[in-house]
């Protein structure tokens, strides 16, 4: 069982308040991404929790029972660093089988468990190294063993791909994904990659200066976001953000349209009209960025190839279910409709 | 990356740097080959530098004539002594600074630091009279608590600075598998820093061993060390310079090749980690 | 950056490291000033009273405290002269690649780990006796009077006596410094057609500024605190000539027991050493940082 519950966390260093105040609901299984810009708070929420550091204030319920002030290690979580934190001096065996040492487990058990949690890691022929003789990807599938042995009431990660390359990166994502569906643990997962987020959370967390501004599924997020940051923060390439004239037209502070939802011709005409500067051809989609007479640049995204170089003029046009409209606050105007 | 260096360039470099580094290590290399000279040919003019009688005499007559065991047991008791006291004090309070830093660790580390600074001499005066009335004159025991007191920002500072290197992550991780301090110092901490701690080590044991100023002025002879014991040589038994020689010989040569394998570890205690 | 329970045992765990030093500072700090203060000398016991300033006064117009002060100065400087400019000489060609390299790094540092009343007896006897000394015997080569070191140029003596000892320092911090020095930057500049002078004035040595300026603090430290290759060669002479402060505190406190006059003396020499403190705390405080 692993539900958390925050109920009005603070956490502030001296004067300075790094989380204003959170309150977040996990349920028990759940894959969790806390994702935002640096420096937005996701790595000290995830280390309050933890019990790394102390909440200024608020509770922190795992399970429902009140687990504000108890150590770490009692906790029943498993963490996982970004530097993976692997003991350098320690073979690949015993760096898993440290948790299960200090739990006082006998020799057995802890030898059935360490053996078991190599097998779904592919780590069982490398149980005899130190984690200097292995490869990223390899430490960190120790890391990850460290945190299965335990079999916690759940697993917090703590940007555990930045370190490796963007090859790996993918495989990686991959395997936490699918470690989830087969331990079904509850898992809160930092990242500052929206990528990494959209691929592997059941629910996003996105925060900004150490508040929560929108929580919900990916698809949510994408269709729906509650506010320009959300708006800018979800998507690649990025949401158009539009303000002036053109967003006023539609009843608002700011617009925003998705690259990929922009109707593009090279003759026909359209809503807007630009200058097509950078091109980049990525096989499957192609990217324009565009200047657009009055708007200033736009990007535009194309799937497949299409012949078009730069110089040559466009007509965008943005359809109207698919614009984002917000506010002079920032929050979006949802339709009446 | 690496270019093609000249033979001949290579070749002029190794005879200059040959020169210059036999110069400057000539003194200890003549102080070695005379403490194998019988007394008449170590003042000998000309001087003979390796076609003289090879003698071992000189290190019999020194252990027989001025107990050099005595001395060097001293040397050791006091170097060893005043290293450990200090690595007790010094690591939980390295621990502390560098993995749970306040606001004041900074200030902490540079008043440490600036005790350092102080000058021997300054606080001579009381020191002296403090040992003579606590009966602490040509003491080992007093000489440890000063050595000890004297290097401790230096162990302190080496710890500190090798422990910030040990990421705080792997700490963090043995926290949250269950490890209490005491573990965490013992199974982590320790094994990752047992490098740092052994040059640590080092340069307290030659530092201590080297100590020239609290040594001569607060032991005599029951608690002297080497240093203080080669200083008898000033006068009137400098006339034996082969004696001198063997004694100095000695006295140096365990240090010496401490500080060879030290050496680089050295720079950084000795500059206090601003440069590494 | 942590909890409040690690906070505590990490206080608990600091203090008797603070303690101590507390302890070693202040005790014989205030009793050096206290002294200082009085009319106290050994040979007259009970007989000490308040002298007010008396001390000072006697301390530093006491002909032989300029003549300390000077012989300091003299001995720092020329003790650093030596040892920055060949130590800087002396890592530059340590860093060529040669044969025996490493050896001869070792032969070169070795000097620093020899004891001081070693290598001051060792020079005293070996090398600058008037009679039997190495010296001698190379200037008799050459067909010059042998002079006597110690007794016609005490100072500069102990000056190459000691900076014999602080060149290896000198050497290895520099060398570590320039070893650190990015080779990417140097072949920068070679592409951008700079020489291996100009290399040398525009890379080489603003990088090595840092560690010039370290090695000038610390040896300053130390170099203001020689005293035992004094005691063991010259004892401060001949008259005053080779005394510098500390030999001067040490012989006017226990060769004169003048327990005030030497605390005077000793309240000089902590002002003096924390001028230099001052700024090399700056340093390492500002690198504490970074």
């Amino acid at each position: 069982m692993g539900a958390i519950t925050l109920d009005k966390v603070t956490k502030a260093f001296g004067t300075m308040a790094v989380i204003p105040g959170v309150d977040l609901e996990i349920a028990d299984g759940e894959f969790v991404v806390f994702v935002g810009p640096s420096g937005c708070g996701k790595s000290t929420l995830l280390r309050l929790i933890a019990g790394l550091e102390d909440v200024t204030s608020g509770a922190i319920r795992i399970d429902g029972s009140d687990a504000t002030r108890v150590a770490p290690a009692r906790r029943r979580l498993a963490m996982v660093f970004q530097s993976y934190a692997l003991y350098p001096h320690m073979s690949v065996y015993n760096n898993i089988a440290f948790p299960l040492k200090m739990a006082g487990q006998d020799k057995a058990t802890i030898r059935r468990k360490v053996e078991g949690a190599a097998r779904i890691l592919n780590l069982t022929d490398y149980l005899e190294r130190r984690p200097g003789q292995l490869s990223g990807g390899q430490r960190q599938r120790v890391a990850i063993g460290r945190a299965i042995v335990r079999e916690p009431a759940a697993f917090l990660f703590d940007e555990p791909l930045s370190n490796l390359d963007a090859a790996l990166r993918v495989n990686m994502r991959l395997e936490i994904s699918e470690l989830h569906q087969s331990l079904k643990t509850t898992m809160i997962y930092v990242t500052h990659d929206q990528v990494e987020a959209m691929t592997m959370a059941d629910k996003i967390v996105v925060l900004n200066a150490g508040r929560i501004e929108q929580v919900g599924s990916p698809l949510e997020l994408y269709n729906r976001p509650a506010n320009v940051f959300v708006a800018g923060f979800i998507g690649s390439p990025k949401m158009n953000l539009l303000e002036g004239a053109a967003a006023e037209r539609h009843g608002a502070a700011t617009i925003g349209i998705r690259p990929e939802h922009l109707e593009v011709s090279t003759g026909a005409g359209g809503e807007w009209s630009g200058v097509v500067g950078v091109v980049e051809h990525l096989g499957s989609d192609t990217f324009l960025h565009v200047q657009v007479e009055g708007l200033g640049p736009v990007t535009a995204r194309v799937g497949g190839e299409l012949d078009i170089r730069h110089g040559s003029r466009v007509w965008l046009t943005p359809p109207p279910e698919r614009l984002h409209r917000f506010g002079a606050d920032g929050q979006a105007i949802r339709q009446a409709a | 990356m690496a270019r093609a260096v000249t033979r001949r360039r290579k070749l002029a470099f190794t005879l200059v740097g040959w020169t210059i580094g036999l110069t400057l290590f000539f003194p200890i290399l003549w102080a070695i080959l005379t403490s194998f000279k019988s007394e008449g040919e170590a003042i000998a003019s000309p001087p003979s530098f390796l076609f003289f009688h090879w003698t071992l005499e000189n290190y019999a007559e020194v252990q027989a004539r001025s107990d050099y065991l005595l001395y060097a047991l001293n040397s050791v008791v006091i170097s060893l002594g005043s290293t450990g006291l200090g690595l007790l004090v010094a690591i939980p309070a390295a621990w502390s600074m560098a993995f749970a830093p306040s606001k004041r660790t900074k200030d902490i580390l540079m008043w440490m630091l600036s005790t350092k600074m102080l000058p021997p001499v300054g606080v001579l005066v009381p020191i002296y009279l403090l040992f003579r009335d606590f009966g602490l004159l040509d003491t080992r025991g007093g000489l440890v608590a000063v050595l000890m007191l004297m290097n401790l920002p230096i162990i302190v500072w080496m710890l500190y600075t090798y422990f910030k290197e040990i990421p705080g992550e792997i700490l963090e991780a043995a926290r949250m598998d269950g490890a209490t301090l005491a573990k965490e110092i013992v199974h982590v901490l320790a094994p990752m820093a047992v490098p740092g701690i052994a040059s640590t080590v080092l340069l307290n044991i030659i530092l201590a061993w080297n100590e020239a100023f609290w040594t001569l002025n607060l032991t005599a002879s029951d608690a002297a060390p080497l240093s203080a014991f080669i200083a008898s040589y000033s006068s009137p038994e400098g006339l034996f310079w082969a004696k001198l020689s063997a004694a100095s010989t000695l006295a140096i040569a365990p240090i010496l090749v401490m500080g060879w394998f030290s050496q680089k570890q050295l720079v950084r205690g000795l500059t206090f980690g601003a440069v590494k | 950056m942590a909890t409040l329970h690690t906070r505590t045992t990490a206080r608990f765990m600091l203090s008797p490291a603070v303690l101590l030093l507390l302890v070693w500072m202040i005790v014989p700090l205030g009793m050096t000033l206290y002294f200082s203060f009085l009319r106290y000398n050994l040979l007259m016991p009970g007989m000490e009273a308040f002298a007010g300033i008396e001390n000072y006064q006697f301390f530093l117009t006491d002909p032989a405290f300029m003549d300390a002060l000077v012989n300091t100065l003299l001995l720092v400087g020329g003790v650093l002269l030596i040892t920055v400019v060949g130590g800087v000489f002396l890592a530059l060609l340590i860093d060529q690649p040669f044969w025996g390299q490493g050896i001869v790094r070792l032969l070169v540092i070795s000097p620093f780990f020899v004891m001081p009343t070693v290598s001051a007896l060792v020079w005293k006897n070996m090398f600058m006796h008037p009679v039997n000394g190495l010296f001698a015997w190379v200037a008799r080569g050459f067909g010059l009077a042998p002079i006597d070191w110690l007794a016609s140029v005490p100072l500069l003596s102990i000056v190459i006596i000691v900076a014999w000892g602080w060149l290896p320092f000198a050497t290895l911090i520099i060398l570590t410094a320039l070893q650190s020095l990015d080779q990417e930057q140097k072949e920068a500049a070679e592409m951008d057609g700079a020489g291996a002078l100009s290399i040398f004035a525009y890379i080489t040595l603003p990088h090595l500024a840092r560690a010039l300026t370290v090695v000038v603090l610390i040896e300053t430290i130390f170099l203001l605190s020689v005293f035992a290759e004094i005691l063991v060669t010259t004892n401060g002479g001949p008259g005053t000539a080779s005394t510098n402060i500390p030999y001067l505190i040490y012989a006017q406190a226990l060769l004169q027991y003048d327990i005030g006059g030497a605390s005077a003396g000793g309240v000089v020499a902590i002002v003096l050493a924390n001028i230099v403190a001052v700024f090399l705390i700056r340093m390492i405080g500002k690198n504490l940082e970074a």
